[in-house]
């Protein structure tokens, strides 16, 4: 790999030995993909997808301390993903003791750490920073050093920013070094589609179950979609945006796409059209019963599978504030149908602190309350990680939180049945 | 026995049991309640790889396409690399994701103690060779041999 004079020196120890160590770490990076030069972080914030201080990740923690005694910190500043706890979130005396004593009970030291380190602000934890009440929005042609599955997926494919899936700890390592090593999806060529997607279904597919179907069938290759835009409009309204960040949550998760190409939708699908498509693209055709075999071939892992939920998620992405203003018409249309109050189930609504904060100077948020549906700044896949809460019947619209969780998986309009009438 | 050549992603030598995924290998979902709760063996909790559910991960040589999955992959791999709860190595069929790569190569640098070797581009018909199960043999240069 070709460095410039300044990279090399890094790269040499000449700014000391943590420095060298966070340069070698980018090269081996690079090379290992075959990059042939880095290039300058562009983009004004970082995001990190590391922001629970689980007692368990000492080693992060002790990477961490190094780069912190070393003055190694980031050149910009950064949101990262959720906090793990808010007591507004039901849990009972045991689980509480599990996520206080057990689990996350580094959170405090390890929040210290991030503001040392760049944190943007005491509520940049969401993984939706993308968010304009967030306020890490990244501009179309920024490089970015991100991590958090969806947040890259998302910054590439709708706002056009330029971001490979970098894990964990690399994310940082882009920032404190100020550059990046130019491959995958950094490049033109990278982002070529390889997959050609046609939607043939008689509906609007549900964003979350079309994701993991495409996910799971591309893996890491870039799909371009064809189709979608009949059922999402040629412009990228707050409708649009939302349906895409919760599809390509599950396509980050069911699979590994870190871009996709919505034709005459995404930015660069909007430009260069069918010119994104590779020769030899392979291709996958989405119908109503190519997405009703992949939701029944999803497993349901609770030990009696007809239980009574006990808890319902939403919000795996984080809902957008237009999201909090629709489900809230929703529900409380669902209950007035089915002659009840309050939601049957408990149910918690996910989103970034700064968008619940615009949320709640709304007088949906008011009435959201009346229904019985709590609000949180949660990520609802950290509660899920206690054994605990892992064994309760949970359910959710999320694919990504169906993935690495015990919770089962509904369509929204399913959701909303079960919290509102009580499906089962 | 056969031979198969790789390339060569992070160095070492090692001779382990198999343990074959042919699906991708979601990194969070199958490490997360081994590193979560100490449970030394690192058994893959991944409710969605029948492949490899419940299989003892942490000293067998991992065969896989490509890890898939949260970005918190990277980080999770570093962390049973230091943990010394990680595989005896990584043997990827296709070309190495940016995410594994990240784990790996943070655990070369960060944690000079470990040595978990790395080999991708090992092709299909390695992986439609291998079985769990089999012994995995890494030698120098990339070069891979099954028994």
């Amino acid at each position: 790999m070709i460095l410039t004079e300044k990279q090399q020196q890094m790269l040499n120890g000449e700014q000391g030995e943590t420095l060298a160590k966070v340069m070698k770490t980018l090269v081996m990076y690079g090379e290992a993909f075959g990059a042939e030069k880095m290039i300058e972080v562009t983009g004004e914030h970082n995001h990190l997808v590391t922001s629970f201080g689980l007692k368990m990740i000492t080693p992060v923690y002790d990477l961490m301390n190094k780069l912190i005694e070393a003055g190694a910190v980031s050149k910009q500043t950064f949101s990262v993903d959720p906090r793990p706890l808010d007591k507004n979130v039901p849990a009972n005396f045991l689980q509480n003791l599990i996520f206080n004593k057990f689990m996350y009970s580094k959170q405090d030291f390890y929040e210290g750490q991030l503001k040392e380190l760049g944190l943007m602000d005491k509520d940049a934890f969401t993984c939706t920073c993308y968010m304009d009440e967030v306020g890490n929005k990244p501009k179309k042609g920024d490089i970015l050093s991100w991590a958090e599955s969806s947040a890259v997926v998302y910054a590439n494919s709708v706002l056009g920013a330029r971001c490979n899936r970098n894990s964990g700890i690399m994310d940082i390592m882009g920032s404190i070094a100020g550059c990046v090593p130019y491959f995958g999806l950094l490049t033109d060529e990278g982002r070529k589609a390889s997959w050609v997607v046609k939607i043939e279904t008689t509906k609007k597919p549900e964003a979350q179950l079309l994701g993991s179907a495409i996910g799971m069938k591309v893996m890491e290759d870039v799909p371009y979609v064809i189709g979608l835009d009949k059922w999402l409009g040629d412009e990228l309204t707050d409708s649009a945006c939302t349906y895409l960040k919760d599809f390509g949550a599950a396509t980050a998760s069911n699979g590994a796409v870190g871009l996709y190409h919505i034709d005459n939708l995404t930015p660069e699908a909007k430009e260069q059209g069918k010119d994104l498509i590779l020769e030899n693209a392979q291709e996958y055709v989405i119908t109503d019963e190519e997405l009703e075999r992949v939701k029944n071939n999803y497993p349901v892992i609770w030990k009696d599978k007809n239980a009574k939920p006990k808890l319902c998620f939403m919000g795996c992405p984080h809902m957008s504030l237009q999201q909090l203003k629709d489900w809230t018409d929703r529900v409380e249309t669902a209950l007035k149908e089915a002659g009840n109050k309050k939601v049957v189930i408990p149910t918690v609504f996910t989103a970034a602190p700064k968008v619940l904060e615009e949320f709640n100077k709304t007088d949906y948020a008011e009435r959201l309350k009346k229904t019985g549906v709590i609000t949180s700044y949660i990520c609802p896949l950290m509660y899920m990680n206690n054994p605990l809460c892992a064994k309760m019947p949970v359910i959710t619209s999320s694919n990504k939180l169906r993935t690495y969780t015990t919770s089962r998986y509904y369509t929204d309009d399913e959701i909303l049945v079960e919290i509102t009438k009580g499906g089962n | 026995m056969k031979e198969f050549k790789g390339r060569v992603v992070t160095p070492g030598r090692c001779s382990a049991k198999a343990v074959v995924t042919k699906a991708g290998f979601n990194t969070l979902a199958s490490l997360q309640k081994a590193l979560q709760f100490g449970d030394k063996t690192a058994t893959c909790n991944d409710q969605n790889n029948p492949d490899i559910y419940g299989e003892p991960l942490c000293g067998n040589a991992l065969v896989l396409p490509q890890t898939i999955g949260s970005t918190t992959g990277g980080m999770v791999l570093y962390c049973a690399c230091a943990m010394k709860r990680q595989p005896a190595c990584m043997l990827f069929t296709n070309h190495i994701d940016s995410l594994a790569a990240a784990g790996a190569i943070l655990a070369d640098v960060w944690l000079p103690d470990i040595t978990m070797p790395v080999i991708d581009n090992l092709g299909d018909e390695f992986l439609d060779y291998v079985k769990t199960g089999m012994t995995v043999t890494i030698k120098d240069d990339g070069v891979v041999v099954v028994e």
